[in-house]
């Protein structure tokens, strides 16, 4: 992004001519990665951005084209979240996030492609169909926010936004080989996203290197009075410099590196730890005794949240509706049975489960206390070192429609990027190898809360000294 | 089976969500297997943590009692399925 | 067999904040359907609360005036149910931290005091307006109302009668009205009441199977409602038949209460804490700004007046019943020291007027002090109390001083007893067949005499002097 922010200043290349070009690429592309593509609305805000330019304003979001996840509400512009359900729902407002983008002159190319309402880790549940990731067709580019990672990846946007409620941004940004990041809980207003899990949910920046990232971070982050767990404080902006890592002290759990773990993956991320110990960082063994439980923990709270936010699809006020139901009763099963699919029935009816009479207790109430023993061992931990490090995600990218009959093992495959979610923890996903068939593998580095700085910075020192993100599919 | 087939039909109805009979015993089968996996949970000892909401520490995120824009009975009713004289229509309720 | 009777109220109350709870349209009443709306009270996707603080210290002032303990901690809780008046699907409200706890109302029943316990008072979001069409298939939703604060206040079962409820409701319904916080409508809606009522065989320890009621949006139908449904309770008891707990419908039109249609499923909230809003804590420091806010309370001002004034309770109830009315009573006791008097002329003349009219006694254009010149004009005999009358309508009329009044239409009172004999003797001339029947017996004709005097002065006779010298010229 900052490449082409130099260009355009240097009226090498003209934000309209770029974003046209994105334009015609989005178009063609085979991915399936976009839901809807803002021809008009892209053109426009090129226009504006190159007038800004044109006045001399240094800002390097301007012309920028960015794709924004289907599941941020953008005012005019169709916001599906992947679903039947809200095929057709045009939102009457921005989301937070989105007026920072047009504040900034970005150019909205278009909504790209999720799993439905964020809830899994292919984009094979898309009512549109699944993104292909551009590394092998094949194979998954990841979920929820595939479509953002791949669109990145295939360079049909510089930057992307995505969502992260339990690894939807770091899983993709690893499949696809990119860098993605999931911002400390609070510090992203939610405001516009449309709310998966209301305590775990954040938005994120998704783009080539750690720096366009900090960029994008920086000008999304922010304080909102909308919003009320955004949290008021002093927001720093980003250096734009590598972290000297010297000193830094790594910390690398062994449970992340327990059974499960692909060895291709393993060896590519312990390559990348040793990057770092060969800067002089020094690598320290932490433990999360509670992670192994994280998993178990995210699906109870997480669905629970979700079986009560998705209660507002009713098709009474907006969405898709079956008119042709005789009673109330009828009009909300047939709209919810339709409008859904199934993984979206499966974790709503889930999560009625856990919070149902008889059950509070023993699933919720009881994830709730687990949770808090997770954020204890990250207290712990991060006592004994600065930032932790691990695999993203156990696997390399799987076959597209792989493990759909068998949800509860997709399920597990989310047990690195949990955590965080759970702790309301930054983590960042950077690219560090690719498999013996050429696939992006990825590593997390997780930080206390609101130290994006040691994240970001630790990641341009990474790709300042490794070219695994310079690799094009 | 943990989550037997009354129970799916019961869970579904408090969801409103219809499910035909193959789906309910898909969802029995799922729905089960992943409540055996959680629990994982019963290993643990936790009467004396205390549940966790949120992860932030902050407080009394307040707004002052004045008036903010409402959008226009047009835009409200935009996205409407069916609406009459200004309102949304919905099936019949039977009180 | 008698029985005693258990009966628990549980109040919904919209506050009189400019906007709603978690938005910031306006709560105002009686616009054009959902034009008070916006993204949020309509439940839209992506949408978040973020709470008004007029609410909270609305919510910590009738904890205060109701001796509650008012909670550090409190949190907000989801009540998941589907509902088409519903946006989210899911209404916010308090369940385990809510604002306010163990507080009292004392209340007068049958000349004794009796304290209802007031379990718990918290703060909640209303629904939207649900509008059946008779005629069609349809029924249609109007979102102002989605997202009007409520406050809950919930009472012990503290309550043996149906005047006890009644009571109750009365002194609560005036105790919100009076802190500011609820214009107290229950036409309208925003003074709601539901009750739950057993009953048991007089002695016995175990309680009775409760219902619920809903649907009495007067005090007149509460004390239907209740008396109907105690009778229903015992009518099922003698016939040795089991009540059934369930929640029934008050209907007014027929006189008696009916189930509710059950609904499809039983009532599992699923409550579990608000993830989209954080924790609130209300510090003593926020609890004493409110304390300073505090009016004498409706029920202090009552025994106040009756102990300060010496009026009667009765007169200090009506006086009471609204602090405005209650704030001109005692300003016009600034200017005159006739506590009965002006009570009496504003219970009469005053709120006569003001009904008529649909005024409010802000609106009134008689002020406290051209009342208390008025009654001065009387105590100093001046006028007399019938031409007074018309002095008060003319004031009211014209806006102008009694005093200016008296003089512009020569209302002075007749003192002078010369005067009044001299007229008396004309008349008593003129009628000899009735000074000879006065003369055989028929003393009643005094009457008739003293009102023709009364004639010829054009009311302004003094009556008692009148009365005087009518008897003295006729007995005499």
């Amino acid at each position: 992004m900052l490449d082409i922010a130099r260009r355009y200043r240097r009226d090498a290349l003209s934000p309209v001519d770029h974003v046209r070009n994105a334009i015609q690429r989005a178009h063609d592309d085979e991915l399936n990665v976009f839901i809807t593509i803002d021809d008009e609305g892209a053109l426009l805000s090129a226009e504006k951005a190159q007038e800004r330019i044109r006045n001399r304003e240094e800002n390097p979001l301007l012309g920028i084209p960015i794709g924004v996840k289907d599941n941020i509400c953008t005012k005019g512009l169709r916001t599906t979240c992947a679903s039947n359900m809200l095929s057709n729902f045009v939102p009457p407002y921005d989301a937070f996030v989105v007026e920072m983008l047009k504040k900034n002159g970005a150019v909205i190319l278009g909504k790209t492609n999720m799993d439905e309402f964020a809830m899994g880790s292919t984009t094979a549940t898309s009512n549109i169909g699944p993104s292909r990731n551009p590394w092998d067709t094949e194979k998954t580019p990841g979920g929820s926010s595939g479509g953002s990672a791949a669109a990145v990846a295939a360079g049909l946007c510089a930057v992307a936004l995505g969502s992260d409620t339990g690894g939807s941004i770091r899983q993709p940004a690893s499949f696809c080989g990119v860098t993605g990041l999931k911002p400390t809980y609070g510090s992203v207003s939610r405001f516009g996203l449309v709310a998966f899990a209301s305590s775990l949910d954040q938005i994120g920046p998704i783009a080539r290197t750690a720096l366009d990232v900090a960029v994008l971070y920086d000008a999304i982050k922010g304080y909102d009075p909308k919003d009320s767990t955004s949290v008021n404080m002093d927001y720093r902006p980003i250096a734009l410099d590598e972290l000297d890592v010297k000193g830094l002290r790594i910390g690398v759990p062994p449970v992340f590196f327990g059974e499960g773990l692909d060895p291709e993956v393993e060896k590519a991320v312990r390559e990348g730890v040793s990057v770092f110990k060969e800067l002089g960082a020094d690598i320290v063994e932490v433990e999360l005794p509670h992670i192994r439980y994280g998993v178990a923990v995210y699906y109870i709270v997480a669905t629970a949240e979700a079986s009560s936010n998705l209660a507002r699809y009713d098709g009474v006020r907006y969405g898709w509706r079956d008119k042709e139901s005789k009673d109330l009763f009828e009009m909300y099963v047939n709209s919810r049975s339709k409008g859904f699919n199934d993984e979206v029935k499966r974790r709503i009816m889930l999560g009625t489960y856990v919070l149902s009479a008889g059950y509070y207790d023993q699933y919720y109430e009881k994830a709730s206390r687990v949770r808090t023993l997770i954020i204890y061992d990250f207290r712990e931990a991060f006592k004994a070192c600065d930032i932790i490090m691990g695999p993203t995600t156990p696997t390399p990218p799987f076959g597209i429609y792989d493990m759909l009959d068998d949800p509860l093992s997709l399920y597990l495959l989310d047990i690195y990027t949990v955590p965080a979610n759970l702790a309301g923890l930054p983590a960042l996903s950077i690219p560090c190898g690719f498999t013996s068939s050429g696939l992006p593998v990825g590593m997390q580095l997780m930080a206390p809360a609101f130290r994006e700085d040691l994240l970001l910075g630790a990641g341009m020192t990474f790709q300042a000294h490794t070219r695994f993100h310079e690799e094009r599919p | 089976m943990k989550v037997g087939l009354d129970e799916v039909e019961h869970v579904s109805r408090l969801a409103r969500i219809r499910l035909k009979e193959q789906e309910i015993s898909k969802f029995s089968k799922e729905l089960s297997s992943i409540l055996e996996y959680m629990e994982l949970l019963d290993e643990l000892e936790t009467r004396d943590v205390s549940p966790t909401v949120h992860t932030l520490s902050i407080t009394n995120a307040l707004r002052a009692d004045s008036n903010r824009p409402s959008v226009s009975q047009k835009e409200a009713l935009l996205n409407a399925p069916s609406e009459s004289n200004g309102m949304f229509s919905v099936p019949k309720v039977i009180e | 067999m008698d029985y005693d009777v258990v009966i628990g109220l549980e109040v919904h109350i919209q506050l009189l904040t400019d906007t709603k709870i978690f938005c910031g349209c306006s709560t105002r009443f009686g616009d054009a359907p959902n034009t008070n709306v916006c993204p949020v009270c309509l439940g839209m996707p992506g949408v978040l609360p973020v709470l008004n603080e007029k609410v909270v210290d609305f919510g910590i002032k009738l904890g205060l005036a109701t001796n509650s303990t008012i909670s550090e901690k409190n949190i907000f809780a989801r009540k998941n149910y589907f509902y088409p008046d519903l946006p989210k699907g899911y209404q916010i409200t308090q369940y385990d931290y809510p604002l306010c706890q163990k507080g009292f109302l004392d209340i007068d029943v049958d000349g004794r005091t009796k304290r209802i316990g007031i379990t718990r008072i918290h703060m909640e979001e209303d629904a939207g307006k649900l509008i059946h069409d008779e005629r069609q298939d349809f029924s249609y939703v109007d979102f102002n109302r989605s997202g009007v604060p409520l406050l809950e206040i919930v009472s012990e079962p503290d309550m043996s009668s149906t005047s006890d409820a009644v009571a109750y409701l009365k002194e609560l319904r005036q105790l919100v009205m009076y802190l500011g916080i609820c214009d107290g409508n229950m036409e309208q809606g925003s003074f709601r009441c539901d009750a739950n009522i057993s009953v048991k065989p007089k002695g016995a320890s175990d309680y009775g199977i409760r219902t619920e009621l809903k649907n009495m949006n007067s005090f007149r139908n509460v004390q239907n409602a209740l008396e109907y449904e105690i009778s229903r309770h015992v009518n099922l008891l003698e016939e040795g038949k089991q009540v059934e707990q369930e929640t029934r419908l008050w209907d007014a039109n027929a006189g008696l209460t009916r189930t509710m249609r059950t609904k499809e499923e039983s009532h599992d909230y699923r409550y579990f804490p608000e993830p989209d809003l954080i924790p609130l804590v209300v510090d003593a420091a926020w609890v004493e700004r409110i304390r300073k806010t505090l009016p004498e309370l409706p029920r202090e001002k009552r025994y106040r007046f009756v102990k300060d004034y010496g009026i009667p309770m009765y007169d200090a109830e009506v006086l009471t019943q609204q602090r405005d009315i209650a704030d001109y009573f005692e300003a016009c006791l600034k200017f005159i020291d006739a506590p009965k008097d002006v009570s009496n002329w504003i219970m009469t003349e005053v709120l006569r007027v003001l009904k008529e009219e649909s005024i409010d006694i802000a609106e009134f254009n008689i002020t406290p002090k051209m009342l208390s010149d008025m009654i001065t004009l009387i105590k100093k005999g001046v006028i007399s109390g019938k031409i007074a009358k018309g002095v008060f309508e003319d004031m009211h009329r014209t806006g102008k001083d009694p005093s200016l009044i008296v003089k512009e239409k020569g209302l002075l009172q007749i003192m002078d007893e010369g005067v009044l004999k001299d007229k008396a003797k004309a008349i008593l001339d003129a009628h000899p067949k009735e000074v000879k029947s006065y003369k055989d017996g028929k003393k009643q004709l005094l009457g008739f005499f003293i009102g023709q005097l009364m004639k010829e002065t054009k009311g302004r006779a003094n009556p008692k002097l009148a009365n005087k010298v009518i008897k003295g010229l006729l007995e005499g």
